[in-house]
């Protein structure tokens, strides 16, 4: 099931989650925040999806990173733009075949539309309204386009699942 | 871009403000003249919170502009009770008018309501956020007692609270204006604001007090609100705070003559009823220029001459 064997040129530490054939990796997420990640994708298996998840593995660039492989499934700008609030640090590796053929950074989106629910109980969106949430990005954190409420820290509470 | 709905007061630019108050003063000036300019014009009225003044302010301005208005009536006797969402409402009361006003007890709903319509919305509240009409006759009375340039403004009282503070805070930051902010440590501004007003004018004309003491004798204005008794934890801690915040003839003996005293109203105790007969005052004006500023504001937002435009449309200033 996997191949893992064959491939010791890279960080070993990656090993433990097993290569896909074709899909998305998503690499030097944030320790501890790769089911954010999976929620804020609105992956929870439920569509049979293939999902490795690596957690709190040691890595140079972080001192611990959590690693999401998604088999089957290349990620849109729009989800990795998202991914950005709660993973800065992502690396997004698109694969095919087993080859990485394209690798970027997440970079933080303008506006974050119907993944967040505003935290504010005055706000209008949270009051049963035929609306999605809307987030301004901020360069730290996020503000409610309705209400205005900022929040800095614990936005992957917000994901809205 | 060209503004159809009034909903903050961030959204206008020093020149709309100023499109805004020029037509006001040239409705105030004569306002026969403008007596049948929206005959036929139909302003839905949907408070959603009772506010007979704000409420009554509106309906004046559109019967003086030669229109008229339907009004929703009590949350009480409406679908509202029947669980009917705000984006319905709306967008079933637009089918009867020719704008609307709304004010609501949610935060962001006049934003939310104005996706939903195509006829011009003004925001008359929006829970804690926003109320830019108000903003408008704030300013409106402060450019006729003191002008809006090389302006220092005293805003005290609660602070943490009081949206017309917030709206009135954020629309000044488009002038050259120097805004002390006077409250006791509980009601200060919310960082959000500070953190807006930060953004808006870089944060130089941005300085908080807990005492009228130190800036009052530099004042231009000074605008009181209401400290509201009950945010205070225990009594004692109100009544260390009250005295400091209270504007009596004693007060004024360290404020220059040109003060200009405003309050958005209803006062408490926060103005001594001495105060009123002096050339201080300017909180009657102020109450009653919300005619004329409403005025102005329906007619830029109703006109199909290109009035509209005007708002937002003009210089990039
Ligand atoms: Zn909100």
């Amino acid at each position: 099931m996997s191949d893992d064997h064959d491939h010791h040129d890279g960080d070993e530490h990656e090993l433990r989650v097993s290569k896909i054939r074709s899909g998305t990796v998503i690499d030097h997420v944030r320790g501890g925040q790769a089911l954010n990640v999976l929620a804020i994708l609105g992956i929870d298996g439920s569509e049979g999806e293939e999902v490795s998840v690596g957690m709190n593995v040691p890595s140079d660039r972080l001192a611990r990173k959590d690693i999401v492989k998604v088999e089957g499934r290349e990620l849109s700008q729009d989800e990795v733009d998202v991914l950005s609030l709660i993973a800065p640090d992502a690396t997004i590796n698109i694969v095919r075949d087993y080859e990485v053929i394209e690798k970027h950074r997440v970079e933080p989106p303008e506006i974050v539309e119907g993944v967040l629910s505003c935290p504010n109980a005055g706000c209008i969106t949270t009051s049963g309204e035929p609306v999605d949430s809307r987030f301004e990005v901020l360069e730290e954190g996020v503000r409610c386009d309705y209400c205005g409420t900022i929040v800095r820290d614990e936005i992957a509470a917000l994901i809205d699942t | 871009m060209r503004h159809d709905h009034l909903i903050t007061s961030k959204q206008l630019t020093r020149g709309d403000i100023e499109t805004i108050l020029d037509r006001a003063a040239e409705i105030d000036a004569d306002p026969s003249a403008v007596a049948d300019r929206h005959t036929n014009t139909l302003l839905g009225l949907l408070f959603f919170e009772p506010s007979t003044r704000t409420k009554m302010s509106f309906e004046t301005a559109m019967k003086r502009l030669g229109g008229d208005v339907v009004d929703m009536g009590s949350v009480e006797s409406s679908s509202v009770k029947k669980g009917e969402t705000l984006a319905d409402t709306v967008r079933v009361i637009e089918g009867y008018t020719d704008a609307l006003v709304l004010r609501h007890p949610k935060q962001g709903s006049a934003t939310m309501a104005s996706e939903f319509v195509d006829v011009p919305l003004v925001n008359a509240g929006d829970g804690a956020g926003h109320h830019p009409s108000q903003t408008m006759l704030d300013l409106y009375t402060i450019r006729e007692n003191a002008g809006l340039d090389d302006l220092t403004i005293g805003i005290m009282g609660d602070l943490k609270y009081g949206r017309t503070v917030h709206s009135l805070a954020h629309a000044l930051t488009n002038f050259d204006a120097q805004q002390h902010f006077i409250s006791p440590e509980s009601l200060r501004l919310p960082r959000e604001v500070v953190y807006d007003l930060h953004q808006e004018d870089g944060g130089a004309g941005i300085r908080e007090h807990e005492s009228l003491e130190e800036v009052l004798p530099s004042l231009d204005v000074l605008y009181v609100t209401r400290i509201q008794r009950e945010r205070f934890p225990d009594e004692q801690e109100y009544q260390k705070v009250a005295g400091e915040y209270q504007i009596g003839s004693e007060t004024l003996e360290a404020a220059g003559d040109d003060l200009t005293i405003m309050h958005p109203l209803p006062r408490v105790d926060e103005i001594a009823p001495e105060i009123d007969e002096t050339d201080h005052a300017a909180y009657f004006d102020q109450a009653h220029n919300g005619v004329p500023v409403r005025m102005a504001l329906l007619d830029l937002l109703l006109s199909d001459d290109g009035a509209a435009d005007r708002l937002g449309g003009g210089s990039d200033e």
